[in-house]
């Protein structure tokens, strides 16, 4: 009796740690992340790391403007391209397509979320890149922010796409029923109840998608171009800012951690603990707006 | 009179209402068939990216191509044996420290979290700040555990780039994957079978370990293969965390480069681009593989339920 009993709470116990090792992880990143930047932040300083945009290492200058703004543009490219994308497949899975055609593009968009990044990669590079290279405009080399918008949309698409349609399913059907018995046609359904009611949950699978794109790093190394260069329009049409080349925050640590020392390296930590910092604030704004959205579901529903 | 004057008006009514109808219906038609080319926009993407990888890539895959070693250096040459080899080594040791860690944090927080918050505030609080922290996990991007990975496997506690280094910060990666998929599986056993396990007089812990646990398991299963296909297709934390080498570890401190990283270095280092597409293709398969898998598991799992 007794033995079984001195086991039972043993178990509770160590099972116990392991929950809270996910706490001790989150600390355990925060903190050495930020203690290898310590030094950068001491030694070059705040506003001459985030405010400057000349990176030579070899010269003692680490400015990460440029490739914020790398990692902004990128960003806002893959979510005009994606984002319209994501929300119909996602608004068709949940709302119009017929059973045997979910079934089908579900797995699909699932299939979409498993490909590795380098391999979306490697397809930019090798049919992406090309076509746009053929585009006529000087200095345009094929890789840049273009190029990296669109391999980035796709790779955040199953991503929205997902959350988004969870978002739909979730909005109870008695919504659509009194809808449709006023007389309103499906897509005004959609339109003014199913999207309003969803809309926390629609805006938090958009945010999440940023998340993800702010994080990407392999296949952005890949099709980004990676040279440290304020992102700016190659000729007077400003649209040709796409064309132009950039590096992301997380491409420079990637690309530079294995053979860096001293102040280089603690300069990559502090360009991961501005990444860290905009993550964070991204993910915490669309984990309460998934909050509030089940709150809102609920008490309705009640 | 009242009907002469009442039956233009209601015949003009109800034309009204019949042309906004029909405007009404155009107009779902019109947007019904935007969001239907949304959804084929999405499958042709799938099947263009596959289509390519697989199509072009199969042609530089063999039987030799996957039994040869790569030489390494700029030529590219050989095939993918040694990259294959490590890519199981680290899907191994990054799961077993993983399952066991993600699994327990999950039972904890199903089977015992509820009654502890009931009755203590302080693990109440404890207990939503967990939850929080697995969201967190889970939405940090690769390249910031693998720059913990090097700062405090590599360089800190002296491991070097290994595949120790690298499983360990695997490992922190794929954790919130395994907690939530168990958590899930956890929480479709009904709660008769505890009931009834705890009645025969077996305690809380013979009941997970011999009732709950073993009904759970496919569910389980199904995480920890989703996990399988994460490492696989991870490259950030291993390109700062495993070294890079083209040789096969033979020993857990040694490092050296899975099917993916051997992509990146393929493409960016050399020009044999043909090889870096048949390693992609060799991914590819792979990820479908166990994407199947997932998807024959977990329509089995729905069926039981839905007969049960």
């Amino acid at each position: 009796m007794s033995g079984r009993m001195i086991a039972d709470k043993t178990v509770k116990y160590v099972l116990f740690v392991n929950a809270i090792l996910s706490i001790v992880i989150v600390l355990a990143i925060a903190f050495f992340i930020f203690r290898e930047s310590i030094q950068a932040w001491t030694e070059i300083g705040f506003s001459d790391i985030v405010f400057k945009s000349v990176w030579r290492p070899g010269q003692d200058q680490y400015g990460i403007l440029a490739m914020i703004v790398g990692s902004v543009a990128v960003t806002f490219g893959a979510i005009v391209l994606g984002v319209p994308l994501a929300i119909g497949s996602a608004i068709f899975l949940g709302e119009i397509a017929p059973k045997g055609v979910q079934s089908l593009l579900r797995p699909a968009v699932q299939l979409l979320g498993g490909i590795p990044s380098v391999v979306y990669g490697l397809f930019g590079m090798v049919v992406l890149v090309p076509l746009l290279r053929r585009i006529n405009v000087p200095g345009n080399s094929g890789y840049g922010l273009l190029a990296a918008s669109i391999v980035l949309a796709v790779m955040i698409l199953p991503t929205i796409t997902s959350v988004a349609e969870d978002a739909i399913r979730a909005v109870p059907d008695s919504y659509r029923s009194g809808s449709l018995a006023l007389g309103a046609t499906r897509w005004q359904t959609i339109t003014q109840v199913v999207i309003p009611a969803g809309k926390s949950g629609i805006v938090a699978a958009i945010i999440l998608g940023v998340g993800r794109a702010l994080g990407e790093t392999m296949a952005m190394i890949m099709v980004i171009g990676n040279s440290v260069i304020f992102p700016q329009p190659l000729t007077a049409n400003p649209l040709t800012l796409f064309l132009s080349q950039a590096r992301t925050l997380t491409g420079n640590i990637a690309v530079e951690i294995s053979y860096a020392t001293g102040v280089h390296e603690s300069a990559l930590f502090a360009t991961g603990v501005v990444l860290f910092a905009l993550i964070i604030i991204v993910n915490v704004s669309a984990r309460w707006l998934i909050n509030r959205q089940s709150a809102i579901t609920t008490t309705r529903q009640g | 009179m009242i009907n002469e004057n009442l039956e233009p008006m209601l015949h003009n009514n109800s034309a009204t209402l019949r042309s906004n109808l029909k405007v009404r219906s155009a107009s779902q038609n019109f947007w019904f068939s935007i969001m239907w080319l949304a959804g084929l926009i999405t499958l042709v993407v799938l099947l263009l990216v596959l289509g390519y990888v697989i199509v072009q890539g199969g042609k530089a895959v063999n039987w030799e191509f996957l039994t040869t070693a790569p030489r390494g250096g700029l030529s590219g040459e050989g095939g993918i044996s040694t990259t294959l080899g490590t890519t199981v080594y680290l899907v191994i040791i990054t799961l077993l420290i993983a399952t066991p860690l993600g699994v327990g944090a999950a039972i904890y927080l199903i089977e015992y979290a509820g009654e502890q918050g009931l009755t203590s505030p302080i693990m109440r609080v404890l207990i939503s700040i967990t939850n929080f922290a697995v969201e967190t996990l889970a939405g940090i991007p690769s390249i910031i555990f693998g720059l913990f990975g090097y700062a405090l496997f590599v360089s800190t506690l002296r491991f070097g780039w290994s595949l120790l280094s690298a499983s360990l910060a695997g490992a922190c990666l794929v954790l919130p994957t395994v907690i939530r998929t168990t958590e899930e599986a956890l929480l479709t056993v009904p709660d008769d079978y505890r009931r009834g396990s705890l009645a025969l007089g077996a305690t809380k812990w013979q009941t997970l370990y011999k009732v709950v646990l073993p009904a759970g398991l496919p569910g389980i299963i199904t995480g920890i293969i989703l996990s399988v296909g994460r490492i696989i297709s991870e490259t950030a934390v291993f390109f700062v965390t495993l070294g890079g080498s083209h040789r096969l570890p033979t020993s857990i401190m040694e490092g050296g480069r899975t099917l993916a990283l051997h992509l990146y270095y393929l493409a960016m280092d050399t020009n044999a681009f043909d090889k870096a597409m048949g390693t992609g293709a060799v991914l590819v398969i792979l990820i479908i593989l166990i994407n199947l898998t997932i998807n024959i598991i977990s329509s089995k799992l729905t069926a039981k339920v839905r007969g049960g």
